[in-house]
């Protein structure tokens, strides 16, 4: 039975040498491979985001962070860059027919929610016309919009912003 | 109260959705000015460093750091308007932890592959890598060195990366990270059209009444695509969306109708929409009498994973899975006939209703249809057929290549169509279109390339699946990985990639500006300089080349890629890498250095320093004393002029915020095939697929079959991967960037709320995900931004701390050898 099966494979093997991309390859039998060579020395897991854990293993993953809700608005790196949401967002409907941000970030409503108004920027078409109400290409906020977690930061980062007409740095 | 407030809530935002139509223009308020450069501040234009979009950012420098970012209001494509992650572009640059010294795995002073890594010279690196490297060209020859390349590679270095593997090294060992994402695209594309690349553009957003995804989340991964697409929806209502996948996402909120199918039945919807067309007599007969011909593919084509896996075993076409034979339309229309309307909805688990109002946007011939897709279809077994079968029901319809008429594959890197697909790093094609197999484009290469017939082999190398096979199986001993980080990306790391890299008979190479995942796995780490730290030129998704120049230097030690593959072809001899009887006919050739024969060749060192534009840094041509970029692009435009794919000249695109090509006479093409837009089009004939040589494109006649692999009892759930809004890809840029990292810290695993309560898991637990491949442990998500149906769990891979593709299967579709990260079986349990 093993050597028909065998031998009625040998055919099917040398069409794969002879066609497949995949298989062409398939010069000599396939040897065992190698044991790996193990890199699990202390102090040389550099990938900071593996939080110190060698890629063959697996440690428990951090708790889930949870979202900043204090309503602090966050200073911005420079004009133009959208500011991060400092409340929670949960269960806000963003669809065709309902925008709930925009109930206290539209202009007309901002003071009454003592929320930032969007920007006037928010208010111009792909062709520079000026809207009355958000411009719909601006309709989806989360796309430039995201709240922050209280996830403890892996790597710093040097970046250092515009410096201001005073002199000061914009973090 | 509360009552009273939710009531005023719906009102006013229902009140504001509606108004968005109307457009009242409000007086009085200017645009905002033209933004002013604040001191010494001088600001230039780069295309983004993430997705395939290619929005134009305007880059603001202050003493030699990139301190903003903005949108560019100039680019076309996006208009001012960036996503989230290109707002925080310019941190991408000051993670703490960018490398900027060589690192080599040292033992007692010397290179061991067991010992630690320690900073070295990039001449002692250069030293250990060119010994390697030697070693394996001795004993194998080229067929023992690889290469893993990117569709994040500028257009010269990944141009360079392939003239140095398949002309210097000869070997076709060199394969993209693009192979995972765009390389179903590419052979859709070659079997309809015998082209690649679509023929449409971004134009089409604002001229389509339908937009259908299939299986995309744009509005995560392609969001200022998705804002155009938004624009349009809310500026027009007769506008529709409907969008497809197997679990709801973010691009749901603008979906007129949604469908969640169960997965791999796209392919039957995709067939009943065929035959739908056909039955209601919606055929554009005079279209497809003139412009199109029939065939049916081999089907039972095998899962691309190894030839001796029990599945290509058993698979009828696993060595010709590409093959098909010339049927009729008639023949056609009764293959698509048993995929009716019951059996899509008995298959897909979706609503007929759903179905039927999908099938009507496309059977309908004045509704301008615009099918969008990306990982959906290409990271899928049957992805080249999914591919050819939206051509199918666009073909059959007509509509294509007209303005709103567009079947359009969007890319997820920023250079997968400029570098990967155009330039042909992929491990069987040359440049522009050209097949490493055909001689007389082996010969066309090599004399652009000024060097001996003979020099390119032949023979298809190891794409970048197989590349981690062969390095397992001891085949491929010399490998460099270049922009990217496919440890984390490629699948079944346990059972292929981790072995290939740690094999003690290899030696592996990973140029990367961050220590990712891959460069922990490696022998050598070479620090490199990344996006405006080098003069850059990216294609994005709609043929659209963009340039930019040096806007700063690079850390430390780091170098450009481009500056590795140039400086290290310096150490070889044509005598080492080429045989010699083929230096015995050329004599000229003996013993110069494969940088003298592949870059001092008249044409790559061409054009002098001067010819850099005032004002702009260029490490590599202070380095190699002339202008490299220009000399590289120019050589390789040779490739494409007069043939279709026709870039401008190398100055233009430093003023120009991109041009699609082909660019004739100064004019880039927007509409590909279509006379009139296209001056490829012979006059009269309409409409012209020039890439097959009748000018027809094809209609493939091509069945559903089953995934690789399917819950069963013992791993009960499907997993799908893929990604998230804030991070980009494998997150190595992202997660250093604190508000991404912020915003989206760890990957999860998205779960049904009863799936969780089933396993007697809540939101938060830790579980583990385990597949028969190896096992991940994360966390629990049953709220957020997905909703998932039972039995499917989603889980992003863009978290380095959770490696998902320990679990994932390697199977690919079989003719282009991507993998679908899309489909496998897994069980999650309490961990």
């Amino acid at each position: 039975m093993t050597a028909a099966v065998r031998r009625s494979a040998w055919p099917l093997l040398v069409a794969a040498l002879l066609s497949a991309c995949g298989s062409r390859h398939e010069e000599t039998p396939r040897r065992a491979p190698s044991e790996p060579v193990v890199i699990t020395g202390a102090g040389q897991q550099i990938d900071a985001i593996r939080r110190g854990v060698p890629i063959d293993r697996e440690a428990t993953p951090p708790l889930m962070a949870r979202v900043e809700n204090f309503d602090q608005r966050r200073p911005v790196n420079y004009e133009m860059q959208p500011p991060t949401i400092p409340h929670a967002i949960d269960n806000y409907q963003l669809t065709v027919n309902t925008n709930r941000c925009m109930l206290c970030h539209t202009a007309s409503n901002a003071a009454r929610f003592q929320a930032p108004p969007v920007s006037e920027a928010h208010y111009l078409t792909r062709d520079g016309a000026v809207l009355e109400q958000i411009s719909p290409r601006r309709y989806f906020c989360v796309q430039c919009h995201v709240v922050q977690t209280d996830a403890p930061q892996l790597v710093p980062n040097g970046f250092r912003g515009l410096e201001t007409a005073t002199g000061e740095t914009m973090k | 109260m509360s009552t009273t407030r939710r009531d005023f809530i719906r009102a006013s935002a229902v009140g504001a959705a509606a108004s968005v139509a109307g457009m009242p223009v409000r007086q009085g308020i200017a645009a905002p000015a033209a933004i002013a450069p604040p001191g010494d501040v001088k600001w230039s234009k780069a295309p983004c460093r993430f997705c395939g979009t290619g929005c134009g950012v305007s880059v603001g420098v202050q003493d030699g750091r990139v301190v903003a970012t903005l949108g560019d209001p100039e680019a076309e494509v996006n208009r001012g308007l960036n996503c989230v992650k290109g707002y925080f572009l310019s941190k991408i640059l000051y993670g703490g932890d960018r490398l900027t010294t060589p690192l080599l795995r040292k033992k007692d002073g010397q290179y061991s592959k067991d010992g630690d890594f320690e900073p070295v010279s990039w001449d002692e690196a250069f030293d250990v890598m060119t010994a390697q490297f030697k070693r394996v060209l001795k004993d194998k020859g080229g067929t023992g060195i690889g290469m893993a390349g990117s569709g994040q590679w500028t257009v010269w270095e990944g141009y360079a990366a392939s003239k140095l593997m398949k002309a210097g090294f000869r070997s076709n060992h060199i394969d993209p990270n693009a192979r995972h994402c765009m390389a179903s695209a590419v052979t859709g594309f070659m079997r309809t059209f015998g082209m690649d690349e679509p023929m449409g553009c971004y134009d089409d957003f604002e001229a389509a009444d339908a937009f259908v995804l299939w299986g995309s989340n744009m509005a995560e991964m392609h969001p200022i695509l998705w804002t155009r697409l938004t624009d349009r929806r809310l500026s027009n209502p007769h506008v529709r969306v409907a969008v497809l996948s197997t679990f709801e996402h973010r691009s749901f909120d603008l979906a007129d109708i949604p469908i969640i199918f169960k997965p791999q039945t796209d392919l039957v919807i995709l067939n009943y929409i065929a035959n739908h067309i056909i039955q209601e007599g919606k055929v554009n007969t005079d279209f497809v009498g003139k412009h199109v011909n029939f065939k049916q593919g081999n089907d039972d084509i095998g899962y691309g994973l190894r030839p001796d896996h029990p599945l290509e075993v058993k698979a009828k076409n696993a060595r010709d899975p590409s093959g098909g034979r010339p049927i009729s339309f008639e023949e056609f229309a009764a293959f698509v006939e048993p995929y009716t309307l019951d059996h899509a909805a008995e298959m897909s688990g979706v609503e007929r209703g759903f179905l039927r109002r999908l099938a009507d946007l496309y059977a309908d011939p004045k509704t301008k249809v615009m099918s969008l897709w990306t990982m959906g279809f290409n990271q899928h077994t049957r992805g080249t057929w999914a591919n050819n079968m939206v051509y199918n029901i666009h073909l059959l319809t007509g509509k294509i290549a007209t303005p709103g008429n567009s079947p359009f594959s969007l890319t997820g890197q920023p250079s997968a169509c400029g570098t990967a697909r155009e330039v042909g790093t992929f491990s069987h094609r040359l440049p522009a279109d050209l097949l490493v197999e055909n001689p007389e484009h082996r010969k066309h290469a090599e004399e652009i390339w000024k060097i001996p017939n003979g020099v390119i082999v032949g023979k298809p190398g190891y794409h970048i699946v197989e590349q981690n096979r062969m390095l397992k199986d001891g085949k491929l001993n010399a490998y460099w990985v270049m922009a990217n980080n496919n440890m984390q990306a490629a699948a079944n790391l346990y059972g292929e990639g981790y072995p290939g890299y740690r094999n003690p008979d290899n030696f592996i190479v990973v140029s990367d500006p961050y220590p990712t995942v891959t460069a922990q796995a490696a022998d050598l780490i070479l620090p490199t300089a990344m996006w405006v730290e080098k003069e850059g030129a990216y294609g994005n998704a709609e043929r659209r080349t963009q340039f930019w120049h040096q806007l700063v230097s690079a850390p430390g030690e780091a170098r450009s890629d481009l500056w590795q593959l140039m400086e290290f072809s310096k150490r070889f001899t044509t005598d080492e890498c080429w045989p010699a009887a083929l230096l015995e006919a050329n004599p000229a050739f003996k013993g110069k250095t494969l940088f003298q024969v592949l870059f001092a060749n008249g044409n790559v060192d061409r054009f002098p320093p001067s010819d850099i534009e005032p004002g702009f840094a260029n490490d590599e041509a202070q380095a190699f004393g002339f202008y490299p970029q220009k000399g590289l692009f120019e050589e390789y435009a040779v490739f494409g002029r007069g043939h279709g794919h026709d870039l401008a000249p190398f100055d233009d695109y430093h003023r120009a915020r991109g041009l699609r090509w082909p660019v004739v006479n100064g004019q880039e093409t927007r509409w590909r095939y279509r006379e009139g837009t296209d001056p490829y089009v012979a006059p009269g004939a309409d409409f012209q697929f020039y890439g097959n040589k009748d000018g027809r494109a094809v209609i493939w006649a091509l069945p559903y079959e089953p995934p690789a692999e399917s819950p069963d009892e013992d791993f009960d759930m499907w997993l799908v991967t893929g990604r998230v809004l804030e991070h980009w890809h494998s997150g190595s840029m992202t997660m250093r960037v604190p508000e991404l990292y912020k915003a989206f810290p760890a990957a999860v695993v998205f779960m049904h709320p009863d799936d969780a309560r089933a396993r007697g898991l809540k939101r938060g637990d830790e579980v583990k995900v385990i597949s028969r491949r190896g096992e991940m442990r994360s966390r629990v998500e049953t709220r957020g931004r997905n909703r998932m149906p039972v039995g499917l769990v989603f889980v992003p891979w863009f978290d380095a701390g959770q490696l998902i593709n320990k679990t994932t299967l390697d199977a690919t579709c079989p003719i282009s050898k991507q993998t679908d990260f899309k489909k496998c079986a897994v069980k999650v349990v309490m961990a």
